[in-house]
């Protein structure tokens, strides 16, 4: 096993969707920068899109939408706890990402006249752009990396960050490669952190540790980086919970079937959602209807014409999850026919849906100087892939313009050698834990103690059976350099989930409906808790979480806005339990 | 800690990802599918010559099989969800 140092300018690590676009923005600031993007899979089918997207969740289209009305929507939906200025710097420049995304032939849906043909799917705007040939979008991507002249390398899993001992500035990042276990110490003046959700969180209901919402690549090896760096996250306990197709635990409704008629339905085929945009408080009422004598829930499509449930099938069987099909097929599931079983997901972190990530401005910067992110993993609440997109583009301007005007920091020896340590000891070890076994109970342990419904002594057990995952950690047992990545991705996953039960314990109110609901603190609180709660390493070492007052809204909502997505449910389904069988 | 503290098993799993070893043409020199998995799970069998599941640890997303120039790879739902 070998060790190698390699120089660059600006490293972006993720080469899924923020990550390309924050290199190819780099190389248009400054094409004499030398800019790597650093791939643990592969750059051509890696991350959330690997096979490409059905459509625009949050595109702001002048005619359709503004961004003022986005940000009092994305306000609302958040519960009042968002940076507004965040969301506005996406807001304003969403239609000008569309239109690059354009020119650079990601093909989105147009009516006849040629405008964009967005649907209403959100509480209060219309911010839906369906992208029925949107498989090839990785290929675009792709193409613009080459036209770009990014430097591209694959398999190599990142393991921490690296960060000067006297200014903290970042310095680079240290990585494995998946193969060979060779290690690398990659020097960069500044760094971009593109590594997607926390998709390996909660262990899914099927039991299969990668049967995920989420890529289960995205394990929130970022997450844990920009935690051990002394970067801020934020909203940690705004959990990711997504309403999916039992057991196949892909997405299928709200913004495919939606437009075209389809909905949630309880198990007597009733709608009791009045919107199926996925928020907390959605989330909750479809909680509530599942474990109510009225559930499970269902995605209703067999009352629509046989043409639209074709449309339906060749969107949601060529894009994003196109093994649906499959699964279906194999469970004797026709849409035409009868309602599909679906149940709630496993417990992640991502900010694309909820609001759970790194801190970071309206220039995608992080509090840690020369480090900037973008993406699932960056908070900008509910950014989806467009924002990940334009993020991405932030991320990639300022990070070269950061590597414009300073000079690389040297990488302390002691620093290298500590982590070489930590990430070849699991293969140079005779025998021990594999780490399979390791992640399951750990996945198993978020589960029982993590998942909403939260009660406070759960979550404290939850913290000391995680405690004790970290004496498992190490003794590790890797038989080859690919189980090193998962042992390696298991530490990881450890972080996350102290993550995710210390800001938990922190807050105490409920807020985001199912997504932080406190059983014992049932009752949202605004005079103590309408804040941020941050979370990071403090001076002693420890894990600390802490209040960030709000920064004044720039755009005013209303009252009446305000309560909006606390009435989602449908008035005469209102008492579930009540209703005769 | 001792070698003995460890002991291990090894259990078997049905994998979701099948090769028709007559149609593969890893052995000439094709690594796409191997290239393409998120989850690097594919390798190739260096006793074959052709591509193979090696870790059962599948996303059932299908790059492997949509990329695959031979038609030899075929995905199925992992048995647990099925």
């Amino acid at each position: 096993m070998n060790t190698i140092e390699h120089a660059v300018d600006v490293l972006v690590i993720g080469g899924g969707t923020a990550g390309p676009m924050a290199a190819v923005k780099a190389k248009q600031v400054n094409p004499n920068l030398k800019v790597l993007l650093l791939e643990k899979a592969n750059v051509k089918r890696s991350g959330a899109i690997s096979m490409g997207m059905d459509g625009l969740n949050n595109a702001v289209i002048p005619g359709h939408a503004t961004p003022e009305q986005y940000v009092r929507e994305i306000t609302v939906a958040n519960d009042g706890i968002v940076n507004q200025k965040t969301v506005l710097a996406y807001a304003r420049n969403s239609f000008a990402m569309i239109e690059e995304l354009d020119r650079w032939g990601v093909k989105f849906e147009k009516d006849e006249t040629g405008d964009y043909a967005v649907k209403k799917v959100h509480h209060m705007g219309t911010y839906v752009l369906p992208m029925p040939e949107g498989h090839d979008i990785k290929k675009i991507l792709y193409r613009q990396l080459k036209r770009n002249r990014v430097e591209i390398t694959n398999r190599l899993v990142a393991t921490r960050l690296i960060v000067g001992q006297e200014d903290g500035r970042i310095a680079g990042a240290f990585a494995f490669d998946c193969r060979t276990a060779d290690f690398y110490v990659i020097k960069a003046k500044s760094v971009v952190l593109a590594t997607g959700a926390a998709g390996r969180l909660g262990l899914p209901a099927s039991g299969y540790l990668f049967g995920t919402y989420e890529n289960p690549t995205n394990a929130g090896d970022g997450y844990s980086m920009a935690y051990h760096a002394g970067a801020e996250l934020s909203g940690i306990e705004c959990f990711q919970i997504n309403p999916l197709i039992k057991d196949y635990n892909g997405p299928a409704c709200a913004y495919v079937t939606g437009p075209f008629g389809g909905y949630t339905a309880n198990s007597k085929g009733q709608r009791f959602i009045e919107c199926d945009y996925w928020s907390g408080q959605m989330m909750q009422e479809f909680y509530h209807e599942l474990e109510s004598g009225n559930g499970p829930v269902f995605l209703k499509l067999d009352h629509l014409a046989e043409e639209t449930i074709s449309s339906i099938e060749t969107i949601l069987h060529g894009n994003e999850r196109p093994s649906r099909g499959r699964f279906h097929a194999g469970r004797g599931i026709n849409y035409r026919e009868r309602m599909v079983e679906m149940h709630i997901s496993e417990i992640g972190l991502c900010s694309g849906h909820s609001a759970s990530g790194v801190w970071v401005d309206e220039h995608a910067a992080t509090t840690v100087p020369g480090l900037y992110a973008a993406g699932d993993l960056a908070c900008v609440p509910h950014n989806y892939m467009l924002g990940a997109f334009v993020y991405g583009g932030f991320a990639g301007e300022s990070a070269a313009r950061h590597a414009n005007e300073h000079g690389q920091i040297e990488v302390d020896p002691a620093q290298l050698d500590a982590e070489r340590q930590r990430v070849w000891a699991p293969l140079q070890r005779e025998s021990g834990l594999p780490p399979a076994q390791v992640e399951y109970k750990l996945r198993r342990m978020v589960n029982d103690y993590l998942q909403p419904p939260k009660v406070t002594r759960k979550m404290e057990i939850g913290l000391e059976r995680f405690d004790s995952i970290r004496d498992d950690l190490e003794v590790l047992h890797a038989n080859n350099p690919h189980e090193l990545m998962r042992a390696m991705e298991v530490h990881a996953i450890r972080d996350c989930a102290e993550m995710a039960a210390r800001a938990s314990l922190y807050r105490t109110e409920s807020r985001w409906g199912l997504y932080h609901a406190r059983v014992d603190y049932p009752e949202r609180n605004d005079a103590d808790w309408l804040v941020h709660v941050q979370l990071h390493k403090n001076a002693g070492g420890d894990m600390a979480c802490f209040k960030r007052p709000l920064e004044p809204y720039v755009i005013p909502v209303d009252d009446q806005e305000k309560t909006a997505y606390q009435r989602l449910r449908i008035s005469s389904t209102n008492t579930p339990e009540a209703v005769a069988p | 800690m001792s070698k003995s503290s460890f002991p291990t098993a090894i259990q078997r799993s049905n994998v979701p990802v099948t090769i028709d070893e007559n149609k593969c043409i890893a052995d000439k020199g094709c690594t796409v599918c191997v290239e393409a998995c998120p989850l690097d799970v594919l390798a190739i069998n260096p006793l074959t010559g052709k591509a193979q599941m090696t870790f059962d640890e599948c996303w059932y997303c299908l790059p492997c099989e949509k990329d695959c120039p031979a038609g030899a790879v075929s995905v199925e739902i992992p048995y647990l969800l099925r």
